[in-house]
């Protein structure tokens, strides 16, 4: 039969010559190649103690983010939500009341702001939507849960801890992927 | 003359019992570290880590793994025969843990102005008991695969049977030649034998090959683990087995290779005997001797358990018509040639 490529290889169906019919000489090679193995550098690394760092492209959860003086960056526009193709974003606006300037940017802000962990698929079309810098996605993921509830999470779990208070936590949570809001 | 064989020696007894027990309890820990030591050897073959989670280095895994084997639910099967059911792992385990009564685990230690042999049993049989327990250790599988009902159990069970009295015969031809040439079958005899002279395996390599490639098929170890082939009859003789009674099976195969692995030592690489070093010139070293001793055969056993698993990392499984040609056409003519070969070199140049 002619061969379609050159990949062809022929099965070599010779009978066995005497020093493979002994098997130990093969045996013994084969068993050369797993003591070999003993001193292999092993690819494993133990999890949770040591963690390979995320690509520079990876997608985790979404983190709500605060201005340089803790105050919330999120206007409650609705752009995300509306950019959202998992429809897992749902917020709810309020009106600053005079004395809250510290806690808002802007006269106005999400009172809620729901995103369901379960309908999330980590596009990151919330974050390129959002004209306030006010979320974007971080490198952690959610963790597994008990209950689907649980997997709807709400400003309380978005929110960056406030850097003024928790200035340590606060460079955590950020990491290395948005810049810090300046007061513009 | 009347009253002396009703004297019973009694420190004899209590010292016995002592060594029995230690014996066994030191079978049983060997063999579940042997457990742990499978799943790590495995890792570090495989490029993996093993289990390291259990305490330090996953030191405790085995205690862990115990006590999971102790907590699940104990199944049997309704159509099963129970009381056969039952004594099938027990068995297993008895014929197991039974072997380790005539091997000499070391010379002679001095407490109590008592001179105690560490050897259970130093019958002049020695050798023959080994066989007539190992042959024994198959109706643990046979029973407890029958008694489960269960094709695949019991196809599990014919070819362990098949297996073992196959290889039992090879083993027992290659033994002959060595019996020859040591001309007793004391355990301890030959141990004496070899301190003085040069180890078995120098002057029977043929012979102990075909030992360790027969210790393999008795021990159900890969490349002969047909009878618990887990791809082709799910567990083999253990399909119905659950909870503890699992773990005898499984825990006697360990027994098992730890018993053969002493055994080899015994036979072919000296027992306790430490290479190149005068026992008799150091006899005021008294205990520390015996305790050197002990730690050459155990280093040597575990040098042997450890070709078990590096064996079992390697070859893939035997198909079953490769077993038996393997077994009845290639071994026993080995075997019986090596004792003809070993018969006529004593016959012509040791004549005396």
């Amino acid at each position: 039969m002619q061969a379609l490529t050159n990949r062809v290889k022929e099965v070599d169906r010779k009978p066995l010559s005497f020093m493979e019919k002994m098997y130990l000489p093969a045996i013994l090679k084969g068993m050369f190649i797993t003591f070999s193995h003993i001193f292999k550098k092993k690819p494993t690394i133990n999890y949770p103690e040591k963690k390979r760092p995320f690509s520079p492209v990876f997608r985790g959860m979404q983190i709500l983010n605060r201005d340089e003086e803790g105050r919330e960056n999120c206007t409650a526009c609705g752009l995300c939500a509306v950019a959202c193709p998992a429809e897992a974003i749902t917020m709810e606006a309020a009106e600053r009341q005079p004395g809250e300037e510290h806690l808002y940017r802007e006269e106005k802000y999400a009172a809620k702001y729901e995103i369901n962990m379960l309908r999330c698929i980590f596009c990151g079309l919330c974050e390129e939507a959002c004209p306030k810098d006010a979320i974007y996605l971080s490198e952690s993921f959610a963790p597994a849960d008990y209950q689907r509830k649980q997997f709807v999470y709400n400003k309380s779990e978005l929110l960056i801890p406030n850097p003024k208070e928790d200035p340590e936590a606060y460079k955590k949570a950020l990491g290395n992927r948005a810049k810090p809001t300046t007061n513009a | 003359m009347t009253t002396t064989f009703l004297l019973i020696d009694l420190p004899m007894i209590l010292e016995k019992f002592v060594l029995i027990l230690v014996v066994v309890m030191a079978s049983l820990g060997i063999a579940m570290y042997t457990t742990f030591a499978e799943r790590k050897v495995a890792a570090i073959l495989q490029d993996r880590r093993g289990p390291n989670r259990a305490g330090p280095f996953g030191i405790l895994q085995p205690l862990a793994d115990g006590m999971k084997l102790f907590f699940k639910e104990e199944i049997i099967p309704n159509f099963s025969s129970k009381a056969l059911f039952v004594l099938g792992p027990g068995l297993a385990m008895l014929t197991a843990i039974m072997t380790s009564a005539v091997i000499p685990w070391g010379d002679k230690v001095h407490f109590f102005n008592r001179d105690i042999s560490l050897q259970i049993a130093d019958i002049n049989i020695g050798i023959l008991y080994i066989f007539g327990v190992l042959s024994l250790g198959v109706y643990g599988i046979m029973i407890g695969s029958w008694a489960s009902n269960n094709k695949f159990s019991l196809l599990g069970g014919l070819r362990a049977a098949s297996q073992i009295i196959s290889y039992e015969l090879a083993m027992g031809i290659s033994l002959i030649a060595l019996l020859m040439i040591t001309g007793t079958l004391s355990l301890k005899e030959m141990v004496v034998q070899q301190q003085n002279g040069y180890w078995n395996v120098v002057l029977q390599p043929l012979g102990f090959l075909i030992f360790l490639i027969c210790s393999f098929a008795e021990c159900n170890r890969t490349p002969f683990d047909l009878p618990e082939a887990e791809n082709e009859l799910i567990g083999g003789y253990h399909t119905e087995y659950s909870s503890m009674k699992l773990g005898f099976y499984l825990f006697s195969e360990y027994i098992n290779m730890f018993i053969s692995s002493v055994v080899m030592s015994t036979l072919f690489f000296g027992g306790y005997d430490v290479p190149f070093f005068d026992e008799a010139a150091h006899a005021d070293w008294g205990n520390w001797l015996a305790l050197i001793g002990i730690a050459a055969l155990m280093f040597k056993a575990v040098c042997f358990i450890f070709l078990f698993m590096w064996v079992r990392w390697t070859i893939p499984r035997f198909r079953y018509d490769q077993l038996m040609h393997l077994g009845w056409r290639i071994l026993i003519p080995l075997a019986l040639f090596n004792m003809l070969v070993t018969g006529g070199v004593i016959l012509y140049f040791f004549n005396k």
